[in-house]
């Protein structure tokens, strides 16, 4: 029944959102083709049942409930990182959710639509806490374990150039050599993406022994992608996030989402279906985004649930906060 | 020592007795050579203490990934934790006993298909029903069996299955590409030399990139080929080059007076191959031949790259989950002593094979 009237729906009023034929392909097949990793702690990886869990999956799932009221029906298709953009080219994959960093170049070149970001990733730096070392500007004539021929390595050199500091480096071919060398003590500091710093602690004996700098010397914006060629479906996946946002500004959660079903907030109203429009403009059930808030949880919930305080990552929300909070996660206004 | 087994003898001594003979005739014969024989055993026990520590004494057999990380030694929980994904991938959990069950009755019929004199076409009848029993157990969709999707199928079946499916279909191909660049007919030689040429002279990797990357991008928009089928397809056809090679070696070795007797005895060209050079050459190129299957069977964990879920690409993906970061050395152990399991009943078969028929041809 609800099938009947997601397509009754979306007859109706494919005049005002462009039918696509990603989305066409997705409602005929009742389920979204999402493109993951092939295993990155706390984006995607499988659990120890076979169940993918982290952001990147839980952005899939967001989707699927927006347009079936559904988390279950996503399929998961791991890709490396050759395969990923053929995969969205070729219809593979209806959304692209694989710690892919958002680029001019991948964005015009290889005919992807990068949706908001999910993750703002960066390169930072892990030092020992009995260093007493607070900001990456302590780090003046200190040695750094690097891999070799990444561009992680040159964003180190640029950044301490920048700020005119002195530095050595230890580099290695592999990571896992890197990692011994600032485990064993042969470098003051450690530096990889942020996420990266975040995982390889986890695997250290005494991991609260470690911390890592505040600060993020480079850009590396993760965001889900969908192909060119059509706007609706680019347009779902993308207020799909926004409203995972939204509803975190708004405090609604997936615990108490049915409470403000009766708020007279006209933004909350709005954004739970109760005053009609939105559901109508994307072209899906007007409870799509009470459904993403109620079955997979607003941005703070996923957030915490694959990367958090709490999980074996412990990151901090930094960049990643709402821009109340001081970070950069921001929706417009959905209306 | 094969020797010692044998002789009447020694056979009738108390075993320790045999055992001290043994030991003095194979370890302790001169001086020097025990003293090798001592240097030898001092550091193999040197050795073994440290792997004994750390593999049973420190490991930790139950328990979390913070009880591991406390030790300091193996952390045998992990592989009991993901031996399951390690073993059968995202295969539906509930239907688990039907890889399991595919698995059993594909050694079963290996079992079954290793004698020579239960070579017959009935045993070719059996395993075609067998396939077909494959694809319902593992596939489904059928006579109630609940539908489950390839990209599901990951771990020991999916092995099995690339490297299996891949020795019998390159096999004949093989056979054929190896005849047709020894043929006269110079369009067919051509043919079978350039393809034989070219595919070796890539990378196996290369030819599944182009299987997984490039192709789909030849298809129609919407038309989606499996993409297990395309990786499948690019090892047959990567094999085939190389089984070329070997049975074109088994065929230089037959000497031109076997061709000459059955073109005498008024045979046809198939038949000559049928029935006198074939069985022949085969023969003779039984150890290259399991060569080159134990080489495939390795091969197709480069899967991984094009993302299926081989047997140790599910190890791979069992090491990156969040709560179990950090035990790669048992993971990777672990799918190593499967692997060695493989390999070497393929290459212990293979030597009892050529002993049976070599002896049997003298009969």
């Amino acid at each position: 029944m609800k099938k009947l009237s997601i397509l009754l729906l979306f007859t109706l009023f494919s005049g005002q959102a462009l039918a696509g034929k990603t989305f066409k392909n997705i409602m005929k097949r009742q389920k979204v083709r999402c493109g993951v990793t092939q295993g990155l702690p706390g984006f995607s990886a499988p659990d120890s049942k076979g169940n993918w869990k982290g952001i990147d999956v839980d952005v899939c799932k967001a989707v699927a409930a927006a347009v079936f009221g559904d988390p279950k029906k996503v399929e998961y298709i791991s890709l490396s990182s050759q395969q990923r953009f053929t995969a969205i080219q070729s219809g593979e994959v209806d959304i692209l959710s694989r710690v892919t960093t958002h680029t001019l170049r991948r964005d015009s070149e290889m005919g992807l639509n990068f949706a908001p970001v999910t993750y703002y990733d960066g390169q930072a730096f892990m030092v020992r806490k009995k260093d007493k070392i607070k900001s990456a500007l302590n780090l003046n004539g200190a040695t750094i374990c690097v891999q070799q021929g990444t561009t992680t390595e040159l964003g180190l050199a640029d950044y301490f150039r920048a700020n005119k500091m002195k530095f050595k480096t230890v580099t290695f071919e592999n990571n896992d050599e890197v990692v011994q060398a600032f485990v064993k003590g042969r470098c003051d500091a450690f530096t990889t993406d942020a996420s990266g710093l975040a995982s390889e602690r986890t695997k250290f004996k005494n991991p609260n022994a470690y911390m890592i700098l505040p600060e993020i010397i480079s850009k590396e914006p993760l965001a889900p992608a969908v192909g060119h060629g059509d706007d609706q479906w680019f347009d779902v996946v993308k207020w799909t996030v926004f409203a995972m946002l939204a509803a975190e500004e708004y405090g609604l959660s997936s615990r108490n989402v049915d409470k403000f079903m009766s708020s007279k907030d006209p933004k909350i109203s709005r954004l739970l279906g109760k005053t009609k429009g939105n559901g109508k403009a994307l072209g899906l059930n007007e409870k799509w985004a009470y459904n993403v808030i109620k079955q997979v949880g607003n941005y703070s919930e996923i957030f915490e649930r694959n990367v958090g305080k709490d999980t074996a990552l412990k990151l901090e929300r930094g960049p990643n906060a709402l821009w109340t909070k001081g970070g950069l996660m921001y929706a417009p206004p959905l209306r | 020592m094969y020797k010692w087994t044998k002789n009447p003898e020694s056979r009738s001594l108390p075993a320790g007795e045999a055992m001290a003979k043994w030991m003095k005739k194979n370890l302790f014969p001169t001086p020097a050579q025990s003293m090798l024989s001592i240097i030898l055993f001092s550091l193999i026990l040197k050795m073994l203490t440290p792997f004994l520590d750390w593999f049973v004494y420190d490991a930790v057999w139950l328990g979390s990934a913070d009880d591991c990380r406390q030790a300091s030694g193996a952390c045998v929980a992990f592989i009991r934790e993901k031996f399951t994904f390690i073993l059968f991938g995202f295969y539906p959990r509930e239907y688990l006993w039907r890889p399991i069950a595919a698995i059993g009755l594909f050694i079963c019929m290996l079992w079954y298909s290793k004698e020579p004199s239960r070579w017959s076409k009935r045993l070719v009848r059996r395993w075609v029903v067998y396939v077909f029993l494959w694809i319902l157990l593992m596939r489904g969709g059928m006579f109630g069996f609940e539908l489950v999707p390839s990209n599901k199928w990951g771990g020991l079946p999916l092995t099995l299955m690339l490297s299996f499916v891949g020795i019998v279909f390159s096999y004949p191909f093989g056979i054929l590409l190896a005849l047709g660049r020894r043929s006269k007919m110079p369009v067919i030689k051509a043919f079978c030399v350039g393809y034989i040429e070219l595919i070796r002279g890539v990378p196996l990797i290369s030819l599944l990139f182009m299987s997984s990357v490039m192709f789909p991008l030849f298809l129609p928009e919407g038309v989606v080929i499996d993409k297990l089928l395309r990786a499948q397809a690019a090892i047959i056809l990567f094999v085939a080059a190389y089984m070329a090679e070997v049975v074109r070696g088994g065929l230089a070795a037959i000497p031109k007076g076997q061709y000459e007797a059955g073109e005498a005895l008024g045979l046809s060209f198939f038949q000559i191959m049928r029935l006198i050079i074939l069985p022949q050459a085969l023969k003779i190129v039984i150890p290259p031949t399991v060569n080159t299957a134990i080489g495939m069977f390795k091969d197709t964990s480069l899967v991984l790259i094009i993302a299926l879920f081989d047997l140790l690409n599910t190890t791979k993906t069992a090491l990156k989950d969040g709560n179990w970061l950090g035990f790669s050395v048992e993971g990777y152990l672990f799918v190593a002593l499967i692997y060695f399991i493989f390999c070497f009943s393929m290459g212990k078969y293979s030597r009892r094979l050529e002993y049976e028929l070599t002896t049997s041809r003298s009969h």
